[in-house]
């Protein structure tokens, strides 16, 4: 995997006195600090990202936090004070810090491409025209030009809608324009600013599940901002939480959901239903943490209900519960089983930990293992470990 | 008097002497220049009044409504418009009204001209701004009848000077209404602009102009009434048209002239307004 998008030690500050508000950054300064002393507004400091191609990556924050002002430093929309951003274009990373306006000129026609939560659409043209306003900048023919605008709105679905002007359409309408106009540019990375923030739940919830169709079609890299986790967990593969223009920590969804840095994180995260992100992986305990007994016999569980035993390949020989063989079903149709105390649900790393609480329901709070994509048996859930993962102790 | 008053007013400071020498050295060694640009201006400006006087008026008449529903699509419009002008026609005010027409176009087309682009610049220049802003205000307070004084010494009688004093007068409201129009444009759009590549020259085109063209348009309707407010003081330097009745009317006391000409001003003063609300939805 190679980066599309790489922060290297941006600082951001607005106001005159930059020099100032950098040497105040250096020491480490907070924001308010520098603005009493300086009145220079700290936008971001110290920030290091490195953003993969194919990759959504979610920045968030409470407002004011930075997020959108790095996001806009990808397209120059602000200025870094000090520092790289290093933008990928064909083979060769540039840094769009520091290049020419011509080379600017030619990252903002085809390489990036942005969404605005406002929209930004243009009320005197219609939605084609708002579609094909970035190829005409980039003056690409006219023919060319329509083509590619019918396709895009065919993809967001307003073909239907194309010589109506963008005001006369609903904010998700509007939306969708803004994303087929950042669409039709055809560049690989986009940038999103709280796109859908401005619309209702429902819509929001709607747009954001067509933006994952799209992207699993398109693979685009996408930089989405964001201030709400719940959206941030649902279409980020990696989610960077910011706070007074630092960034406090970068990872996976689940490693924010399950070691929260510091307190804000947790703040951010209190929330947020863990049973949305975590999976049968983040709860489990391993294999080598269980109890082992004789002959190949391990236990699942704390209070050695079930055990199962495991043979030189890894692979489950013979189960029992309660003393009694029982035998192991996966728990990807646990609605379809009966209620037996007999039976011990298993599942994949990726399973759902709401899948996984459903199966141990169904058998009587009996352990649930953990199958390998090979069969392998890598660890087991008990309750224990599910209460301690919902409950976050 | 106290001797503070005293001490202040002891001297003079010679503005109005100096302002003299100024124009005097104008006159002196630029008169050529003045002369050539008073004198195209009258070619170019009685040949359009002589032109749209060899048009029989109710053709002329019929044109301009045609105009009227051109350009704002109601019937209703382009009627009154005819009805107006035919009133005209029948207080035997077509002549004046034909010069005056030609004066207060000409000149709005020049301050629109020339107000746009200094508006433009104006807008994407701040610091030139504050110091034009005073000179705006200049242009627009300082009493028309100071300033006719040297438009009259440098340009002489006639349409000419008259064109020039309604263009100080009128092109400040193009140019703040641009730069107002092109200010008051949502950061949102620009962004937009700039973040699809847009050049300078693109942005101006395609997002700043446009989304400011409503304002731009207010600015031109605004222009016209202005240029048609300074019909009767252009008349005072010569200039042909319904000012020359009203001035008439004024000095032998002449109720019923000046009730003519002034109503005539009136009409053609709806006329142009209602005609030049472009793109400001009036007739939609």
């Amino acid at each position: 995997m190679s980066a599309a998008v790489d922060f290297k030690n941006v600082d951001i500050v607005f106001g005159a006195a930059r020099k100032e508000a950098l040497a105040l950054v250096d020491r480490g300064a907070t924001r308010q600090e520098i603005l009493e002393k300086t009145g220079a507004v700290l936008g971001c400091a110290g920030a290091n990202l490195t953003v993969n191609e194919g990759e959504i990556s979610v920045l968030m924050g409470l407002s004011g936090s930075g997020k959108s002002t790095l996001l806009r430093a990808v397209n120059l929309l602000n200025v870094p004070a000090r520092g790289n951003v290093m933008v990928k274009d064909g083979d060769r990373m540039v840094d769009v810090a520091a290049c020419d306006a011509a080379t600017l000129r030619h990252i903002r026609q085809t390489r990036v491409a942005m969404v605005f939560q406002q929209f930004g659409l243009l009320p005197w043209r219609t939605v084609a025209e708002n579609v094909g306003f970035g190829l005409e900048l980039s003056g690409v023919p006219e023919a060319e030009r329509n083509a590619r605008v019918e396709r895009q709105l065919k993809l967001v679905g307003l073909d239907q809608w194309a010589s109506k002007y963008a005001h006369e359409l609903s904010g998700g309408m509007q939306q969708r324009v803004g994303l087929a106009r950042a669409f039709a540019t055809e560049a690989p990375i986009l940038l999103m600013d709280e796109p859908f923030s401005a619309l209702d739940p429902l819509i929001r919830t709607k747009l954001q599940d067509e933006l994952l169709q799209l992207q699993a079609e398109l693979k685009k890299t996408i930089v989405f901002v964001s201030h709400d986790l719940e959206e941030a967990l649902k279409i980020g593969s990696h989610i960077t939480i910011m706070e007074g223009g630092r960034i406090v920590q970068t990872g996976a969804p689940e490693d924010i959901v399950l070691r929260p840095a510091n307190d804000y994180v947790r703040d951010f995260i209190a929330n947020v239903n863990p049973l949305s992100v975590l999976t049968a992986w983040n709860v489990m305990r391993d294999r080598r943490d269980l109890d082992h007994g004789e002959d190949g016999w391990v236990w699942l569980d704390r209070r050695k209900t079930t055990r199962f035993k495991i043979d030189e390949r890894g692979l489950v020989a013979a189960a029992e519960r309660d003393g009694k063989p029982a035998f192991w079903v996966s728990c990807a149709d646990v609605e379809a089983q009966p209620e037996e105390t007999t039976q011990v649900f298993w599942a994949n790393p990726g399973t759902s930990l709401k899948t996984v609480m459903l199966a141990m329901h169904r058998s009587q709070t009996a352990p649930v293992a953990l199958f390998d994509d090979q069969s392998r048996f890598v660890g087991a859930i008990g309750i224990r470990d599910v209460l301690s993962a919902v409950l976050r102790r | 008097m106290d001797p503070v008053s005293q001490l202040i007013s002891s001297f003079k400071i010679p503005i109005g002497r100096w302002g003299k020498t100024f124009f005097d050295f104008l006159t002196t060694n630029f008169e050529w220049f003045f002369d050539s640009i008073a004198d195209g201006l009258t070619v170019v400006l009685d040949g359009l009044v002589d032109l749209l006087l060899l048009v029989p008026p109710v053709l002329l008449v019929a044109a301009i409504a045609g105009l009227a529903w051109y350009l704002q699509k109601s019937w209703k419009l382009a009627l009154a418009v005819a009805l107006g002008l035919l009133f005209i026609v029948n207080q035997d005010l077509w002549q004046e009204t034909v010069e005056t027409l030609v004066l207060v176009v000409g000149a709005a087309a020049a301050s629109m001209a020339i107000g746009v682009p200094i508006g433009i610049w104006a807008a994407h220049n701040e610091r030139g701004y504050r110091y034009l802003q005073p000179v705006l205000d200049l242009m627009q307070t300082m009493p028309t009848f100071v300033y006719l004084i040297p438009v009259l010494i440098l340009f002489g009688l006639g349409i000419a000077p008259g064109l020039i004093v309604t263009v100080i007068f009128a092109a400040p409201a193009p140019i703040r209404l641009t730069h107002l129009g092109i200010t008051s444009v949502p950061k949102p759009m620009i962004e937009a602009g700039e973040a699809f590549g847009a050049t300078k020259r693109q942005l101006l085109w395609k997002v700043e102009l446009p989304a400011a063209l409503p304002t731009i348009m207010a600015g031109l309707t605004q222009c016209i009434m202005l240029c048609l407010s300074m019909v009767v003081i252009a008349a005072l330097i010569g200039a042909n048209g319904l000012g020359k009745p009203v001035v008439r009317a004024l000095n032998s006391v002449n109720i019923p002239l000046g009730l003519e000409a002034g109503l005539a001003i009136v009409v053609l003063a709806i006329i142009l307004d209602r005609i030049s609300r472009i793109g400001t939805g009036a007739a939609k």
